[in-house]
């Protein structure tokens, strides 16, 4: 319509200026017509935690239809939570590492190696629990510290420096552990406090353990922590930006340091959930747990190359993964095609990112 | 613009010497800010204007000479020193977190935090006071056009993006504002938003000290050029006194110009 138009407004300024007009908006429609899907990737990028809780909405949804009830029942939910809390604490951890452009991949050989520590320390040798508890948890940031220092000092890449402290953790796990497993009886006769984490409340038919309630405080203080904080603003800075973030007077090493060591201390935190769930210590426990953490904060839509995404995404990505394993398993599907199910949904995250990701470049 | 010379200046350098080996980078080099003056630097590469720079906003510390902030003697060990005393430095590639909204870097590394325990105890962020004197101080430099304070910077446009590091210096900057080549990186238009708000910077009483290799932009902005050469100042000159095949000319020693009766 307006090429015409403004063609033949060429005689007359007063018309043109009109067909000109026309022609904005016309434009304008345009454009607004096709930024609707723009506009979404906008929303996306700007609510990170936006993507992953439409896909949590549609699989609960989704499952409630095919399963039934005896998916949305409080009892089966509450069981999702317990499945996910371990995965939820050190995704916590591992979110921190990758909001700042970093990967830890020794995050279940930290747990597991705290979980010994605490385990021995009580049982072995005796000590109070809540001091061995301690000591549990001043492993996990003296781990960390080492993979920090690997990083800031040694300028190593993330990624190679926890591959190495990974299987030094675990080794050292062995070792310390003599491959043994302390029994569950034996940490409930003499600390319990240990397996404090796994007992449970009732709440409206759901059983909630304490594990989870401590893990949804957790996600709560980091969420402060990263939102209301100085600190908070310049682990995305340094993630994000590090040379503009050094430029603005950030000291990133130290940013870096602080992140390995307080993702080392939740590492222990996990430790202890980790006992509570399983009741027992075993140097064997949580193998998984590196990866799995690593799928909950992709599906959660934290950016790989750092600066972007939020914590409580985080949450709801190890949720999903908790939801899609629990509903295929009350469907009766089997296990290999849950795995299936949690590699579809890891690729169509990173997919999703890189797409929101462009549609603002 | 006329510049007040008989005034004490807001940044001063004597006799400024830093050496890297056998190269004198800064060979005794003066340097003089006014108040209220954008103070264009130009030189040919090499010539020791970044060096020059870099002592002056603390990033570099000379091995002889002396720097004076309103006619004291200062010395800088770091950029953050200089910083604190309130001279702001602007870099030409961009120095923004472009996934970080517009108050978060015009405040960052140098948040403020609530009154109170919520503050002192809990670290809490005044993002409120923080978002509010952000809009203030984009609005007061005709940064209007970018609405939401709260939209990430990298949805901006490159001169938008060094709008936000040219308010973060107003700001700050309580003395000074430096700027190393601040349109090197934008096109045409975008050069012309960013030169209209160094006017509007110096026009709201902080003086700049603008390195440029453009000389339009230069004769356009500065009311006073240094002439930068071999490592010390040739000259000073001004849009009004000399010609830009003038300033070329002194820049490549092809003209001489006597400093005790260059024209200011
Ligand atoms: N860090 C450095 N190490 C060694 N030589 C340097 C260094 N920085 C600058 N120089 C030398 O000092 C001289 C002035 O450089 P510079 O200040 O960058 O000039 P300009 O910014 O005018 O191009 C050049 O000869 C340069 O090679
Ligand atoms: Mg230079």
């Amino acid at each position: 319509m307006s090429s015409t138009n403004s063609q033949s407004a060429n005689d007359k300024v007063a018309e043109h200026d009109k067909v000109a007009d026309q022609a904005g908006t016309y434009v304008a429609q345009f454009e607004s017509k096709g930024s609707l899907v723009h506009r979404f990737q906008k929303f996306l990028h700007q609510y990170p935690v936006a993507a992953p809780l439409i896909v949590l909405i549609l699989a609960i949804f989704g499952f409630s239809l095919i399963v039934g009830d005896r998916f949305l029942h409080p009892f089966n939910l509450s069981l999702v939570l317990q499945q996910v809390t371990i995965i939820g604490v050190i995704g916590i951890a591992q979110t921190l590492i990758i909001l700042t452009a970093g990967i830890d991949l020794s995050v279940g050989a930290i747990m597991v190696l705290s979980s010994v520590v605490m385990g021995r320390m009580a049982i072995d040798y005796g000590i109070d629990p809540s001091l061995a508890l301690l000591i549990g948890l001043a492993t996990g940031a003296i781990t960390g510290f080492i993979n920090g220092t690997l990083i800031t000092r040694l300028k190593l890449p993330p990624f190679i420096a926890t591959l190495g402290s990974w299987n030094v953790f675990f080794a050292l796990n062995l070792w310390y552990s003599k491959s043994e497993t302390i029994r569950s009886q034996e940490i409930a006769a003499n600390a319990p406090l240990l397996q404090w984490l796994g007992e449970t409340i009732n709440l409206f038919g759901a059983r909630l353990t304490y594990g989870s309630i401590l893990m949804l405080l957790l996600f709560v203080v980091i969420w402060y922590a990263l939102n209301w904080t100085a600190w908070g603003r310049h682990v995305y800075a340094t993630g994000d930006d590090p040379a503009a973030a050094k430029l603005a007077g950030i000291r990133t090493d130290r940013v870096l340091l602080s992140v390995y060591v307080l993702a080392g201390v939740i590492c222990a935190v996990g430790a202890w959930v980790l006992i509570g769930r399983i009741g027992s210590v075993s140097p064997q426990a949580g193998y998984t747990t590196n990866l799995d953490s690593i799928t909950a904060v992709v599906i959660g839509g934290c950016s790989l190359f750092g600066g972007r995404g939020s914590i409580f995404g985080t949450l709801v990505g190890a949720l999903i993964v908790g939801v899609f394993r629990n509903g295929l398993a009350l469907a009766g599907v089997d296990v290999l095609w849950q795995e299936f199910t949690v590699g579809i949904l890891i690729i169509v995250a990173v997919g999703a990112d890189q797409w929101i990701r462009k549609g603002t470049a | 613009m006329s510049v007040d010379m008989t005034q004490t200046p807001v940044l001063q350098a004597k006799r400024l010497v830093k050496r890297y080996g056998s190269v004198t980078a800064i060979d005794h080099a003066e340097f003089e800010l006014y108040p209220g003056e954008i103070l264009a630097v130009i030189g040919d590469n090499g010539a020791g204007k970044s060096s020059l720079i870099k002592a002056l906003s603390g990033a570099l510390v000379p091995d002889e000479g002396e720097i004076l902030l309103d006619g004291k003697p200062v010395s800088f060990q770091s950029p953050m020193e200089a910083r604190e005393l309130g001279i702001e430095t602007v870099y030409q590639n961009l120095a923004v977190a472009p996934a970080l909204n517009i108050a978060d870097n015009l405040f960052l590394g140098r948040e403020l935090r609530k009154p109170g325990i919520l503050g002192s105890v809990f670290r809490m962020l005044d993002k409120k006071a923080m978002e509010e004197r952000a809009r203030a101080k984009m609005q007061e430099l005709g940064l209007l056009t970018i609405q939401n304070i709260n939209q990430a910077v990298e949805s901006l446009s490159g001169g938008q993006r060094q709008g936000v590091a040219v308010a973060r210096s107003a700001l700050f900057g309580s003395k000074v504002v430096i700027m190393d080549e601040p349109t090197a990186a934008l096109g045409v238009k975008e050069s012309r938003r960013v030169l209209n708000l160094i006017k509007e910077v110096r026009d709201r009483g902080l003086p700049i000290v603008l390195i440029s290799h453009n000389m339009p932009h230069v004769f356009e902005v500065a009311d006073r050029i240094h002439i930068h050469r071999l490592g010390k100042r040739a000259a000073v000159v001004t849009p009004q006194s000399h010609s830009m095949s003038d300033a070329v000319a002194i820049m490549t020693g092809a003209m001489e110009v006597d400093e005790s009766t260059e024209a200011a």
